[in-house]
């Protein structure tokens, strides 16, 4: 896991989001995963130096913290893409040919999936269902839905966040 | 009470009894791998799956309540069945090294398999392969033999609060480690190696320093001495199919003698020797008030480290004594030394301990190694089998001189409560020079915290004593908080004290279940103190020759420099 | 609020919404009622955004600005359940159901049919309302709706979500205040076990009987949870009731504190549903300023208040005792059962946990009353159930119908059957836990037990249809993939079973399979089902189970002859030329990735199967269908 993290590049905004976020919901009973979720958000990702921050701040051994982090796939460990893709690899999506859009994106990319462009545009993740079965295949880029993909599509879908959207 | 039936055989059991205490009273065991009472009641393992009325399917016996009427059965062709598949799915992703296996023998997976008749290779699956984790002078971590039965992970959060260990990923990635998967050494385990006591297999198991005694044995240049702590004579005896809580004292030094060349000591001597130093420094702290109160003693390696990281400003509270250990080897590499011309390199010391966190405390870098080597009980017997030593047709023996006789006071360090009652016992001779109590009986005992007040010439003295880390933390934060205020505290990070060291013989769950180990244990040792001689430190001859003879009185100015020692204050991560 | 004044919110909104109810049907008089001439509902649910209906309403309004009109009312609803034709917009009171809009048909169907004098554009219309003869069909009259029955639903697509108003207009908290007025908790447990209402969210346990045993513990603190973990690949009717209607959800879960005792509710909800998660807090929100939810409810001194909690992408912690574990901030790992929830729950308090769709049933049984919902449905099955009907069928989308439909109703009738004049192979109902309902049984009766007895189970209510291109094999891999990534880890015959199975269906589908392989799955499988800890673990093995039972024939092609015969598994298959059909066009050839054939123009082509990937270009490049894969 450590090796290849890339080194911490906190702000001082960062850190004092991070600890109102903490305060505030620190006497909430179960808070830990509320946090953990608000401090992805803050930071795009959940490195060694916030959930030490969030340990301290709840006062929750950081095994704990981190057997939170690493259980729920939510979570990452490592830097996300400035965009995300998630490619829905659902029964819906899947009978209606996911898995070749998830091979289409990772030689597009040339990425494999949960791994990250080296020029971090664009990170790629599968999930199972996003609920928009409707329009299987189906994949998130960030908070957009893009539905009955085909692998024809993905270069404009692709190219539209491409160009600084 | 809850009537019900375990395979025909009626029982009745008091309510909110499991299935398992159930049999037990049916005098019927079920095989058990996760569940350890007291410590980890999960559920997960599966091992333990019976049928009973009332039940879909399979139930496990660790975690269901016994209800009124119920037909359990424990032995039919469907649990055993299940059984044998938990096994062999275990299996398939062991590492099956049994041959060289430190567990071999008294693994709790390795029996069940060889009952079960499981097949080791019923499934092709992929070798596992994790690097062992060996960073630490204490343990070893080998998660390829891990069963993911978590009673470590329970044992470090539940009886210590430390939770330098947990479940980690999702899944059949789940596994045990440290956050951010950084090794023992880097995380804030204290090393008090009660994960190692409660793991079932070969994945946790101490570092051996077994090797370098052999080296140094039969090297003609060293001279080799062992000194066995207070507790070790009351243990060692389970190696060898003694019932618990036999003290095996004698057979036990003449075992150590028959491994060659050595001397064999008893670290009671410095046990006597902790009380003269602490309970002077305590009065100190009490008239002149230069460092705080409560002092907290400071034999236990375990809890020294647990302040260090977690409650780094509390350090001056400690007492500066060293660790009977480290007094010990101090004694040796000095006093010992100068005395019979030896030069210290040439002086190997080899302390036997019941206890994993000594291994770290013989190489902090104060302690610039007066004691070469610690070897837990279990290699003590692992070295007596090896030597072919034939353990229960030995005599008795008696320690070698000059360190051969001690007080039960200083035996009575190996369980909870005992250094408080020692430092008592001459706390209260000191203060008013007639004093005749010997027995503090309230300190004595299981629970996980006990108080008492004492009157002693005109001072009341509180005090405190607890053992297992997680009982410490409740005093300390108590303290803190100011809601507590004591004058002595005595901390022992194991349940129980050393009895129950993390380097104490592996007993399997099917007696740990059902076996106050802790109770036994200590009783051996005030049985001991008993039936001593001498029963006060202060009226230890040797401890007397030592003042006399070297360090003049306690808390002298040598006494300082050889008998006492500072802390570090260490990261909480 | 009094329920005077709920009454009087749910009066000025009535007429508005009584228009709508009528799904598609012309409905008269609206002007004179209301005020408005015209209204327009869009679908704000998550498959009509994604397909952009929120330009469709950008321009909608933007539209209306410029021509003045003023007295048309645009509506954003929850989803109207043919998602795959979004996004949908409906024109009252005319009844006319648009499908696939566009912002430029949005244009057209403002200056033809919404400016005043103007008409229904024919062209536009969901082709399934336009009859060969040019009349056209009420929505609710197409076969996709026809049979259906919507009582969960009910609201869906029919107001505006975000609109507290439009909701009490539609009914909702009616029974609310008459449980706080007029019922004792009693009362409102004989409705409940009176209805028959099971739980929708996969166990189908009785939800009188659950809320029974809360009632009777003995607790300060009580809890009451709502399971939107909707974590069944597939399903999103829970998705869609919290974007449609969710303070029906609220409303339901109050009741349910009131007759338990119980002043504190909990959403767990998927962080995957940003939608549903907004349109809940803006329902929370809403609901405390009606003082709907709060202190005090309708001045009868019972407090309630909700709470949401989101996961965080674990399907486990759907599970009861592993969402609660959950909302208490730890790994989601389910806890052995008894105790049970009932008695010993979220934060060691009686809790119990309901599925959405189960919650979206309460309001209807207390104001109808349970005997009239128990005259819907089967024998054992009470009521009706939403299914999320994707895959291999022509209408994609949401439907709901009364226990006790047949498969074949669904599939065929309203689902208008199999696209591309494939035949129907299986239905996969229950999710990863269910079973895979081959041909044979298209004509039994929907329900709990029947599910059950094909070796399936209701699950949430995912369906998916599966032709015949569908590898048997190669599904039940796929499954097993999801639990074994899905398991939490914490007992042994789920953790390692689940991986060494999807092992062993690996190497089938590899066709490395050896005879011996079968009987170690069903062993396995076996071994998982009675003594895993959770349900996860408990009904993994279904997929491959149901399989086998009606598809073994399939399992052994890959292990004795190794070949697979929807020619899915990619190992078993090889791409060839039929000399005979190829005219040697080239055109295989050229898009062939890796080169793999060669021959001359206008002579038969060949493929070298060592360089071969299998990738399927040329079989879909080829215009003459010379190429096959077997
Ligand atoms: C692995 C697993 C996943 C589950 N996922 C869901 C889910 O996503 N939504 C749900 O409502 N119930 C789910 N359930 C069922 C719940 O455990 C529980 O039975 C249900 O929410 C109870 O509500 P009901 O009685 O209204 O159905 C799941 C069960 C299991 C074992
Ligand atoms: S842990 Fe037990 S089963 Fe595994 S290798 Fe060691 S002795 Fe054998
Ligand atoms: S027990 Fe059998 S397998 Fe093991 S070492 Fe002895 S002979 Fe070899
Ligand atoms: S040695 Fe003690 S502190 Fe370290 S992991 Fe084991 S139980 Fe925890
Ligand atoms: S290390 Fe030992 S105690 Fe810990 S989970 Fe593994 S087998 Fe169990
Ligand atoms: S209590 Fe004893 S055995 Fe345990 S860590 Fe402390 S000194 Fe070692
Ligand atoms: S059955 Fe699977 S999901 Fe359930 S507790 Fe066991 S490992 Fe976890
Ligand atoms: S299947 Fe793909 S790789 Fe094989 S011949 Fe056709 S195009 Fe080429
Ligand atoms: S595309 Fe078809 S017809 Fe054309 S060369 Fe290839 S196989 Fe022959
Ligand atoms: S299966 Fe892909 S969105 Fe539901
Ligand atoms: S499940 Fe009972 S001992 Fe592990
Ligand atoms: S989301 Fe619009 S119809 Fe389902």
């Amino acid at each position: 896991m450590e090796g290849n993290v890339p080194a911490f590049e906190g702000t001082a905004e960062q850190a004092a989001a991070l600890r109102k976020v903490i305060e505030e919901r620190k006497t909430q009973p179960g808070c830990l995963m509320r946090v953990l979720q608000e401090a992805q958000d803050i930071y795009g990702y959940l490195p060694k130096e916030v959930q030490i921050m969030i340990a301290d701040g709840l006062g929750i051994s950081l095994s704990e913290v981190y057997g939170v982090a690493t259980f729920y796939t939510q979570f990452s460990l490592m830097p996300k893409g400035r965009h995300r893709i998630s490619l829905c690899l659902g029964t819906a999506c899947y009978v209606k040919g996911a898995d070749k859009i998830l091979e289409a994106l990772e030689e597009k990319l040339g990425i494999k999936c949960g791994e990250c462009t080296p020029d971090g545009l664009f990170s790629l993740d599968s999930c199972r269902c996003v609920g928009a079965c409707g329009l299987a295949p189906v994949m998130m880029i960030d908070d957009d839905v893009h539905g009955k993909l085909t692998v024809e599509m993905l270069d404009g879908i692709l190219d539209s966040y491409r160009e600084g959207k | 009470m809850i009537n019900l039936k375990v395979n025909g055989i009626s029982v009745s059991v008091p309510d909110g009894s499991t299935i398992l205490q159930a049999a037990k009273a049916a005098n019927v065991e079920i095989p058990t791998l996760c569940y350890l009472s007291g410590v980890n009641c999960a559920g997960s393992c599966r091992m333990c799956v019976v049928e009973a009325t009332g039940a879909r399917g399979l139930v496990a016996a660790c975690v269901y309540p016994a209800a009124e009427g119920m037909e359990v059965q424990t032995n039919t062709a469907k649990c055993r069945r299940s059984r044998k598949m938990t096994l062999e799915l275990l299996l398939s992703s062991h590492k099956k090294k049994c041959l060289s296996c430190e567990r071999s023998r008294t693994c709790e997976l390795q029996r069940l398999c060889l009952e079960y008749g499981a097949d080791e290779d019923k499934f092709d699956a992929e070798k596992p392969n994790t690097p062992l984790d060996t960073s630490s002078p204490f343990m070893i971590r080998d998660n390829d033999k891990c069963i993911n039965c978590r009673r470590c992970v329970a044992a470090c959060k539940n009886l210590q609060a430390v939770e330098a260990i947990g479940a980690i990923g999702r899944g059949y990635a789940v596994h045990i480690g440290s956050a951010f998967e950084r090794p023992v050494i880097e995380s804030p385990c204290v090393g008090c190696g009660q994960c190692i006591v409660a793991c079932p297999t070969g994945a946790l198991i101490e570092k051996s320093d077994v090797d370098k005694v052999w080296k140094a044995i039969s090297d003609p240049d060293k001279k080799v001495v062992f000194f066995t702590a207070p507790s070790v004579r009351a243990t060692l005896g389970e190696e060898f199919d003694y019932p618990v809580g036999t003290n095996v004292e004698g057979k036990m030094v003449a075992a150590i003698r028959r491994l060659g060349n050595v001397e064999v000591y008893n670290m009671d001597v410095t046990a006597d020797l902790t009380i003269l130093e602490e309970a002077n420094e305590l009065i100190d702290r009490v008239v002149n008030k230069k460092k705080p109160l409560p002092m907290f003693t400071s034999c236990c390696p375990g809890w020294i480290k647990f302040v260090e990281h977690n409650y780094p400003d509390m350090l001056d509270n400690l007492s500066s004594c060293k660790s009977p250990q480290q007094m010990f080897g101090a004694v040796l590499k000095t006093y010992y030394c100068e005395k019979n011309g030896i030069d210290p390199k040439d002086l190997f010391v080899v302390s036997v301990i019941p206890c994993t966190a000594k291994k770290f405390e013989v190489t902090r870098s104060e302690f610039d190694y007066d004691v070469d080597v610690a070897i837990t009980t279990r290699e003590l017997a692992k070295m007596i089998r090896t030597a072919g030593i034939n353990f229960s047709e030995l005599p008795a023996e008696k320690y070698d001189d000059p360190f051969r006789i001690a007080t039960g006071g200083g035996a009575i360090f190996g369980a909870t409560g005992g250094v408080m009652e020692a430092a008592l016992r001459t706390a209260a001779h000191i203060l008013d020079g007639k004093c005749e109590l010997v027995d503090f009986k309230e300190v004595r005992g299981t629970e996980p915290i006990k108080e008492a007040t004492y009157n002693v010439a005109g001072v009341t003295v509180k005090v405190a004593v607890a053992s297992g880390l997680a009982n410490a933390r409740r005093i300390m934060d108590a303290i803190k908080s100011g809601e507590k205020d004591y004058m002595f505290v005595e901390i022992m990070a194991c349940p129980g004290g050393c009895v129950n060291g993390g380097g104490q013989p592996s007993l399997p769950d099917s007696v740990r279940n059902w076996t106050d180990l802790k109770t036994l244990r200590a009783r051996a040792l005030y049985n001991y103190d008993e039936a001593s001689e001498y029963r006060k430190s202060h009226d230890s001859p040797v401890v007397k020759m030592l003042y006399d003879e070297y360090f003049g009185a306690p808390n002298s100015h040598k006494a300082h420099e050889v008998l006492h020692t500072s802390y570090v204050p260490r990261e909480k991560y | 609020m009094t329920v005077e004044q709920l009454n009087a919110i749910k009066a000025k909104h009535a007429d508005l919404i009584k228009v709508r109810k009528l799904i598609g049907k012309a409905g008269a008089d609206l002007e004179k009622n209301t005020g408005y001439r015209k209204q327009v509902l869009v679908c704000g649910g998550t498959g009509c955004t994604s397909s952009h209906s929120g330009e469709v309403i950008a321009q909608l309004e933007k539209s209306l600005a410029a021509h003045g009109i003023k007295d048309v009312l645009v509506i954003k609803t929850g989803c109207f359940g043919l998602c795959a034709l979004g996004p949908i917009m409906i024109v009252y009171p005319e009844g006319a159901f648009y499908s696939q809009m566009t912002p430029e048909h949005v244009e057209t169907i403002v200056e033809k049919h919404l400016l005043p004098g103007g008409d229904v554009v024919k062209e536009l219309l969901y082709e399934g309302t336009v009859m060969p003869d040019g009349s056209i069909l009420p929505f609710a009259e197409t076969p996709f709706y026809k049979k259906q029955r919507r009582i969960a639903l009910r609201n869906c697509g029919v107001i505006e979500a975000e609109n507290i108003e439009e909701a009490i207009g539609a009914g909702d908290y009616q029974a609310l205040a008459k449980v706080l007025t007029s019922m004792t908790p009693d009362d409102v447990l004989a409705e409940l076990n009176t209805s028959g209402l099971c739980g929708r969210g996969g166990a189908g346990f009785p939800t009188g009987r659950k809320w029974a045993f809360a009632k009777a513990s003995q607790s300060d603190v009580k809890y009451v949870c709502c399971n939107a973990d909707e974590g069944d690949p597939g399903a999103f009717m829970d998705r869609s009731i919290l974007e449609g209607d969710p303070h029906c959800v609220l409303e339901a879960m109050a009741i349910a504190g009131y007759t338990i005792g119980s002043n504190q509710g909990y959403i767990y909800v998927r962080a995957e549903y940003p939608i549903a998660v907004q349109r809940l807090t803006i329902a929370i929100k809403q609901a405390r300023e009606y003082g709907l939810l709060g202190k005090n409810i309708f001045g009868t001194g019972f407090d309630f208040d909700v709470d949401i909690r989101l996961g965080a992408g674990a399907f486990v912690c759907g599970e009861e005792t592993a969402l609660m574990t959950s909302i208490e901030g730890h790994r989601g790992e389910p806890r052995p059962r008894p105790p049970f929830p009932a008695v010993k729950g979220l934060f060691g308090k009686p809790t119990i946990l309901n599925n959405v769709e189960t919650w979206a049933n309460i309001n209807p049984i207390i104001l109808k009353g349970g005997k009239w919902y128990s005259t819907i449905g089967t024998e054992t099955s009470k009521g009706t159930k939403v299914f999320a009907l994707g895959g291999k069928i022509t209408n994609v989308g949401l439907v709901e119908v009364p226990m006790g439909t047949t498969l074949r109703t669904i599939v065929e009738e309203i689902g208008g059957g199999i696209p591309n004049g494939k035949k129907f192979k299986a239905a996969q109902t229950g999710g990863p836990s269910g079973g895979c309902i081959p041909a044979s049984c298209l004509d039994i009766p929907i329900d709990y037990d029947n599910l059950k007895k094909i070796g399936s189970m209701m699950g949430s209510g995912g369906m998916i249809i599966l032709d015949e291109d569908t590898c048997m094999v190669d599904i039940s891999k796929f499954y097993l993939e999801f639990t074994a990534d899905e398991s939490c880890g914490k007992c042994n015959p789920c953790r390692i079973g689940t991986k060494r199975l999807l092992e062993l269906l690996t190497k089938i589908t590899k066709g490395q399979g050896e005879p011996e392989d079968l009987d170690k799955i069903k062993e396995l499988a076996e071994h998982m089902k009675s003594s895993s800890l959770c349900a996860l673990g408990q009904s993994a093995p279904n997929p491959v189970l149901s399989t086998i039972r009606y598809f073994e024939d399939e399992y052994k092609a890959h292990i004795y002859d190794k070949t697979c015969p929807a020619g899915v598994c990619k190992a078993l298959l090889s791409y060839s030329i039929v000399a005979d059909k190829c005219k040697g066009c080239t055109l295989c050839a050229r898009n062939c990735p890796v080169s793999a054939i060669s021959g001359k123009v206008r002579e038969p082509h060949v493929i070298d199967t060592k360089k071969c990937i299998k990738c399927g270009v040329c079989i879909t490049n080829c215009r003459f269908g010379a190429i096959v894969k077997k």
